[in-house]
């Protein structure tokens, strides 16, 4: 194991596959010059070239519907948002062209491409720089979206995306990219679609992912000083969603809280507990509990956006009032 | 070369042109012609289901741009995309089978006649949503670029869709990039059912060209001849890694803009008189037995042949079975 950042994470992830494939390239705002706004393409321009890390107008639409139109004569493109909160922008390449091109021409060619998109809170970035809209993608079919909380799956989910033969948005938390953490020294991938059972638990099966997995942990661990043990499962691809480890843990622990950034109402939350509330409410002992944002845009004022925040404190009041 | 739009004429003597690619005109233009009023009556008998978008009147456009293209460069074409698919080279059975919603379509039956593409000619797609295209021919350029190849890609597109982001976006980046795609203007006059002039800043769209530092060619969409010579042109530039250009052909969209349209904005006798005066089939038949480049019998010929590919597509699409229930889920990912 070794120690890097998350940042340093996604750039070994990009330099392994770029190394490896030479048809996959990456074109974003910012990247190639000033190697992205979190240094997370610093370095690459030398050792691939501009040809392969291209810096592009500020024109989202272009960016990616270039990127699906050179997927589909052959290339393995990564196309960089800059902010997640820009994907308004090409909202119609993303949903009705990459997510559809597969299926609604009967199979004939896949969009093999990834959008990564780095989202969230960080630095009161206020309304339009600091969304997490991962929920918008998860409804869409054809889409897979993967979300890390840490090092070790940043690099690995980036590189399964890049690897894999369909569209994958992958959301990239702003406030984890100078997040230290330990990552194996070989060669490894991470699994898209399979969540990970982060801590074992039995009182109550705590879901999250991204930056608020980490609140999740910090919330766990105050409640284990209470005597409440908690199951702690981490997403990391929150589409197609991994029900049967969700589905496991809460026959278990009996118990469901779902925590994340984004705002609570139509989030990834809602379609969690709807799952299980189909499919498992008879092993449920107290209602589902979730988590997220309020329902408004995010604030700027620092105690609006401190009031605004998930913190572990948040969370660990909610799990405590299911017992 | 980036100054006003240039107008350009057929010039070209006809004896210059080989029987092959005046063949391939008269039997392309033909082909499309018929598979449209084939499509068309079987829409208003029920067979076809959903949204149509019919290309009569436009048929030398899409045959002349593509007489200059390989099947390995690409065309995104558009929601009025049987033209573009038949002349890239599609196979009629398929195609036909597509728009009758049959397992045996270039689909398999989930795209329907908006959402056909056949990639083994590449043909990357028509599209649904109007200006949908041009990111995707310049991501298609881009990657020819990147190969190596000397190969193009083609955005088709409307006077309509010239108004949309996504033209400008894609102009510029192509331009900057200087990658091998030509975005080819179909002004039909008609943005669905507005005069597109009561909606646009320009008279023409190749005028949009120069802001992009491209050139701007502007021809008569119904003369086969003048397309072809104009596509030629900026076809081999971009071939030769100068860049993209826009070439307008100026054509007229004789359907209403779907099947089934009422056609309450304009007038039949209009219709009628841009029929008679500029139809391109009969132009180019008038203009090749005059030239005595080609003969009557060679004409009747390839209406014959035409007449028997299609009634082919149309047996076969009709007696394809439709797809199993169990498809719908199938084909989402990889």
């Amino acid at each position: 194991m070794k120690t890097i950042t998350f940042s340093q994470a996604t750039l070994e992830a990009m330099q392994e596959e770029m190394a490896r494939d030479e048809r996959v390239f990456v074109m974003g705002e910012d990247i190639a010059r000033q190697g992205g706004i979190f240094g997370q393409f610093k370095g690459l321009p030398a050792q691939f070239g501009t040809g392969r890390i291209m810096d592009t107008p500020i024109s989202e639409t272009a960016i990616v519907g270039a990127c699906i139109g050179a997927a589909l004569a052959g290339m393995r493109p990564v196309a960089d948002m800059h902010f997640a909160d820009f994907a308004g922008v090409c909202f119609d390449e993303i949903y009705n062209q990459m997510a559809k091109i597969y299926y609604m021409f009967g199979g004939q060619k896949p969009v093999s491409m990834v959008l990564r998109a780095p989202d969230g809170l960080v630095n009161q970035a206020a309304a339009q720089h600091s969304q997490s809209l991962e929920a918008f993608f998860c409804h869409i079919p054809g889409l897979k979206v993967v979300i890390p909380s840490n090092p070790a799956d940043a690099k690995g989910l980036l590189k399964a995306a890049i690897r894999d033969d369909n569209p994958v948005i992958y959301f990239e938390h702003k406030a984890l990219f100078s997040m230290k953490g330990e990552v194996p020294e070989e060669e490894y991938v991470t699994p898209i679609g399979k969540a990970k059972v982060v801590r074992e638990g039995k009182d109550v099966t705590l879901v999250s992912y991204s930056m608020t997995m980490n609140l999740a942990v910090k919330a766990a661990d105050m409640l284990e000083k209470e005597g409440i043990s908690v199951e702690l499962i981490d997403l990391r691809t929150i589409s197609p969603i991994d029900k049967e480890t969700i589905l496991n843990s809460v026959a278990k622990t009996s118990r469901l809280a779902i925590a994340h950034e984004a705002v609570k109402q139509g989030g990834v939350g809602a379609e969690i507990s709807a799952i299980v509330a189909e499919e498992a409410i008879d092993c449920l002992d107290a209602p589902i509990v979730r988590v997220g944002a309020p329902f408004t845009p995010v604030p700027f004022a620092r105690p609006l956006e401190q009031a605004y925040r998930i913190t572990p404190d948040k969370i660990a009041a909610a799990v405590r009032g299911m017992m | 070369m980036c100054a006003m739009p240039v107008r350009k004429e057929a010039t070209l003597p006809l004896a210059r042109y080989d029987k092959e690619t005046l063949k391939f005109f008269y039997e392309t233009m033909v082909k499309i012609r018929n598979f449209e009023l084939t499509v068309e009556k079987f829409f208003f008998d029920g067979e076809i289901p959903g949204f149509v978008h019919l290309y009569i009147g436009e048929e030398a456009t899409a045959t002349g741009v593509m007489a200059n293209l390989r099947k390995t460069d690409y065309i995104q074409s558009t929601h009025r995309g049987h033209g573009h698919t038949i002349a890239k080279g599609a196979d009629l059975k398929h195609m036909m089978a597509e728009l009758f919603g049959k397992s045996t379509g270039s689909c398999k039956g989930k795209g329907g006649s908006m959402h056909i593409a056949d990639f083994s000619v590449g043909m990357l797609g028509a599209n649904g949503i109007v200006g949908g295209g041009f990111t995707m021919a310049t991501g298609a350029a881009l990657a020819q670029k990147m190969q190596k190849t000397d190969g193009v890609a083609v955005a088709f597109f409307g006077d309509g869709a010239s108004n949309r982001g996504t033209f400008h976006e894609a102009a510029n980046m192509a331009a900057a990039w200087k990658l091998p795609v030509i975005f080819l203007c179909e002004n039909n006059q008609w943005a669905s059912t507005t005069p597109y002039r009561t909606t646009t800043s320009v008279d023409d769209i190749a005028d949009r060209a120069q802001g992009y530092g491209m050139p701007g060619v502007i021809v008569d969409g119904n003369d086969v001849f003048a397309v072809y010579e104009a596509a030629k042109e900026l076809i081999e530039r971009a071939r030769r890694g100068e860049g993209p250009a826009i070439l307008e052909c100026k054509t007229y969209r004789i359907k209403g803009h779907f099947v089934g349209d009422p056609e309450m904005y304009r007038t039949k006798e209009e219709v009628q008189k841009v029929l008679e005066e500029t139809d391109p089939i009969p132009r180019f038949e008038a203009k090749v037995l005059k030239a005595k480049a080609m003969t009557k019998k060679e004409l009747e010929t390839i209406r014959t042949r035409v007449e028997k590919e299609l009634a082919e597509a149309l047996e076969f699409a009709r007696t394809s079975p439709e797809p199993e229930v169990s498809a719908l889920y199938e084909g989402l990912y990889v």
